[in-house]
C-alpha cells in the first residue's frame, strides 16, 4: 500500500483511472477529438520533457520529428502499400536515425544557439516536406488510409480513444522508468552541472544525444498514429508554431515532471476548445491564461501544485 | 612511486601563459599542497590534469598511464576525482542523488533495461543510495541524508562535493579550494576530513590559500609561480624558502 502513495504509482494510478472513466463525460465525437488530440501531444512532450526538463537542453524542432513521422507512415502505407504497423515502426526508425545523426553536431551547443540550431532544422524538414511533392503532396498535404493490426480496424472515435490512451500511459511508464534510474539521474546531472557530471565519469555528449534521440522517436510514433487517425496531413504540423506550442506546453505543465507534460499538453490542446465561446476575446483570454500561471507558478502548474501539497503536509 | 606525474605541461590562453614547462610529480599516499599567487596556474594545472583543458605541450601520467588525451569523464574510472572552486553542486537533485552520480561508474547505467524497469536496476541502486548515505556520514552530513541540496548551507556544500568526489572511489583526489569561504570552525572540521580521507589511503591533492590548513594537514607541499615549480618540500622548508616569500611578499620580503 504504501508503494500506492508515492507520486509515480499514486500518479499513473490516478492517471489511468482518469483516461478509464473520461469516456462518460465526452458527449460527442468533437469531445473525443480533443481528448485524442491531448492525448497525441502529451506523448510528444514526455519525450521534449525528458530533453527540456531533465537534460536541460530545448528543442524549437520537435515538430519536425512529429511531422517526419507522420508522412512516413502516410507514405509507406499510402504510396508502397506497407502494413501501418511496419510503417510507424520504419518512421521511428528512420527519424531516431536522423535525430542521431545530427545530435552529435547540435548537442555541441547550449542556449539559445542550441534553440536556433534546433529551430534550423525544424525548418529544413518544414521546407522539405513542402518542395518534394511528388513524394508528400506538396503544401496541399496528402490523404491517408486507416489504421490496422492484425485485421482489426479502429473506425469509431473511441476506439481511437482508447489506443492513444493505452499508448500514453505506456509513454508515462516508460518515461518514468527512465526517470528513476541511473540513466534518468545523469541526465538530471547534465542539467546541473556539466563539470561536475564529466567529473563523475558522465559521457555528457552521449547523454545529450540519447536523450535527444529519444525524444524524437517519441514525437515520430505520435505523429504516425496522429496520421491514421486524421486521416490527412499537411506540412503544416511541421511548423515552427507547432514546435513552439510544444515547448509551451511542457513549460506550462512543469519541467522535468511527466505528469506536467501531461497536464500542459491537456490544458493548451483543450483550452482554445473550451474559450469558443467567447469568439472575439478567445485569444485574448487564452493569452492572459498563460501569462498568469507563468507568473504565478514559474515552475510550472504540476510543481507548483506539488509544493503546495507538500507544504500543507508539514 | 608517483603515483601523478606531469611532464613539460604548457598551456597558453591568448598570450597568456598560465602553465608554463611545468614538471612535478606527487607521490602515492600522501596529503599535499599546491599553493601559489593567486593567477599562478593552480586551477589550470587541475583542469589539465582532470582532461578539462588540453594542454599544448608536455604529459600527464597516472600511475604510469599516459592520461593527456583522456576525456575528462574518462577520468573516474583511472581512480582521479575532483572538486571545483566554485561549487557545481546538482541543485536539481537531493544531498544524497549529488553523490550517487557520483557512483556512476559503478551504476548499472544501459538505457533498454532503465526503460523497461528491470528488477536488478532498483535494487542495485537501492544498495549504492545506501552506500551514499554512508559517505555523507563520512563527511560529517548525517542530517542531511534526506535534504534537497539547495536547502543546505555553503559549508555543507563544500562538504557534499568531497562525498561525491569519494564515491568515484578515486585514488588520487584534487581539491581545489576546500576551504574558501569557511569560517575558523567549518576550516578545522575540513582539516580533519582532509586528513581522515587520507588515512583511508586515497592520495589527496588541495589547492588552498588558507596557509594554516595548508601547513597543519600536509606532508608535502609545491608553490607555483608564473605556471613554473617554484619549490618543494615539507611545511617548514617551504615557509623559509627566499623565492617562495619573495613571490608572495616581493622582492623586499626576503630581507623581512
Amino acid at each position: 500500500m504504501r508503494r500506492l502513495a508515492t507520486p509515480r504509482h499514486g500518479g499513473m494510478l490516478a492517471l489511468a483511472a482518469i483516461v478509464a472513466v473520461l469516456p462518460l463525460f465526452l458527449p460527442n465525437d468533437f469531445y473525443y477529438d480533443v481528448a485524442i488530440m491531448a492525448g497525441l501531444n502529451a506523448i510528444v512532450c514526455i519525450g521534449l520533457n525528458l530533453l527540456i526538463g531533465y537534460a536541460g537542453q530545448i528543442s524549437l524542432g520537435h515538430a519536425g520529428f512529429f511531422a517526419l513521422g507522420a508522412y512516413a507512415s502516410a507514405i509507406l502505407t499510402g504510396t508502397y502499400d506497407w502494413p501501418p504497423a511496419g510503417a510507424l515502426l520504419a518512421g521511428a526508425a528512420g527519424t531516431g536515425l536522423l535525430a542521431f545523426v545530427v545530435a552529435r553536431p547540435i548537442m555541441k551547443l547550449s542556449g539559445h544557439y542550441l534553440a536556433m540550431g534546433t529551430l534550423g532544422l525544424g525548418v529544413i524538414i518544414s521546407i522539405v516536406l513542402t518542395q518534394e511533392g511528388d513524394l508528400t503532396g506538396g503544401p496541399d498535404g496528402m490523404p491517408v488510409y486507416g489504421f490496422s493490426v492484425l485485421g482489426w480496424e479502429p473506425s469509431t472515435a473511441l476506439a481511437w480513444y482508447w489506443i492513444v490512451g493505452g499508448l500514453l500511459l505506456l509513454t508515462v511508464w516508460l518515461a518514468m522508468n527512465i526517470v528513476e534510474s541511473p540513466v534518468g539521474r545523469a541526465l538530471r546531472a547534465v542539467h546541473g552541472s556539466e563539470a561536475a557530471a564529466r567529473t563523475a565519469g558522465i559521457d555528457v555528449v552521449h547523454y545529450k544525444a540519447l536523450i535527444f534521440v529519444v525524444s524524437a522517436v517519441l514525437a515520430s510514433i505520435a505523429g504516425s498514429v496522429f496520421v491514421h487517425y486524421r486521416g490527412f496531413i499537411t506540412p503544416s504540423e511541421a511548423g515552427f508554431v507547432h514546435s513552439i506550442e510544444l515547448v509551451t506546453m511542457v513549460v506550462l505543465g512543469g519541467m522535468a515532471s511527466i505528469f506536467g507534460a501531461v497536464v500542459g499538453a491537456a490544458i493548451l490542446t483543450a483550452l482554445p476548445q473550451l474559450l469558443t465561446f467567447l469568439h472575439d476575446y478567445e485569444m485574448l483570454i487564452y493569452g492572459a491564461i498563460l501569462m498568469g500561471v507563468m507568473i504565478f507558478m514559474p515552475r510550472g502548474l504540476v510543481p507548483a501544485i506539488q509544493a503546495w501539497i507538500r507544504s500543507r503536509a508539514r | 612511486m608517483s603515483l601523478l606525474t606531469v611532464q613539460s605541461l604548457t598551456k597558453a590562453f591568448g598570450g597568456v601563459t598560465a602553465i608554463n614547462d611545468l614538471t612535478l610529480s606527487i607521490r602515492a599516499g600522501a596529503i599535499h599542497s599546491i599553493i601559489g599567487p593567486n593567477g599562478a596556474g593552480k586551477t589550470t594545472l587541475f583542469n589539465l590534469v582532470t582532461g578539462i583543458y588540453r594542454p599544448d605541450h608536455g604529459a600527464v601520467t597516472l600511475d604510469g598511464k599516459d592520461i593527456t588525451a583522456t576525456p575528462a569523464h574518462g577520468m573516474a574510472a583511472l581512480g582521479l576525482s575532483r572538486t571545483f572552486q566554485n561549487l557545481q553542486i546538482f541543485f536539481n537533485m537531493t544531498a544524497a542523488e549529488n553523490v550517487q552520480v557520483g557512483m556512476h561508474r559503478h551504476c548499472d547505467h544501459r538505457f533498454l533495461p532503465a526503460m523497461l524497469s528491470l528488477p536488478g536496476i532498483a535494487r542495485r541502486d537501492r544498495e549504492l543510495a545506501e552506500k551514499a548515505a554512508e559517505l555523507m556520514r563520512f563527511v560529517g552530513l548525517a542530517d542531511y541524508v534526506g535534504a534537497e541540496s539547495d536547502s543546505m548551507p555553503y559549508g555543507a556544500l563544500k562538504r557534499l562535493e568531497i562525498a561525491r568526489a569519494l564515491a568515484a572511489e578515486p585514488r588520487l583526489l584534487l581539491l581545489d579550494e576546500p576551504a574558501a569561504g569557511l569560517n575558523p570552525a567549518e576550516t578545522a572540521e575540513i582539516d580533519d576530513l582532509i586528513r581522515k580521507v587520507g588515512e583511508t589511503g586515497v592520495t589527496v591533492v588541495l589547492v588552498e590559500h588558507d596557509m594554516k590548513l595548508v601547513m597543519g594537514v600536509s606532508e608535502h607541499i609545491l608553490v607555483i609561480d608564473n605556471g613554473r615549480l617554484l619549490a618543494e618540500g615539507t611545511g617548514p622548508e617551504i615557509r623559509h624558502n627566499p623565492d617562495v616569500v619573495a613571490a608572495y611578499l616581493g622582492e623586499e620580503g626576503r630581507t623581512l
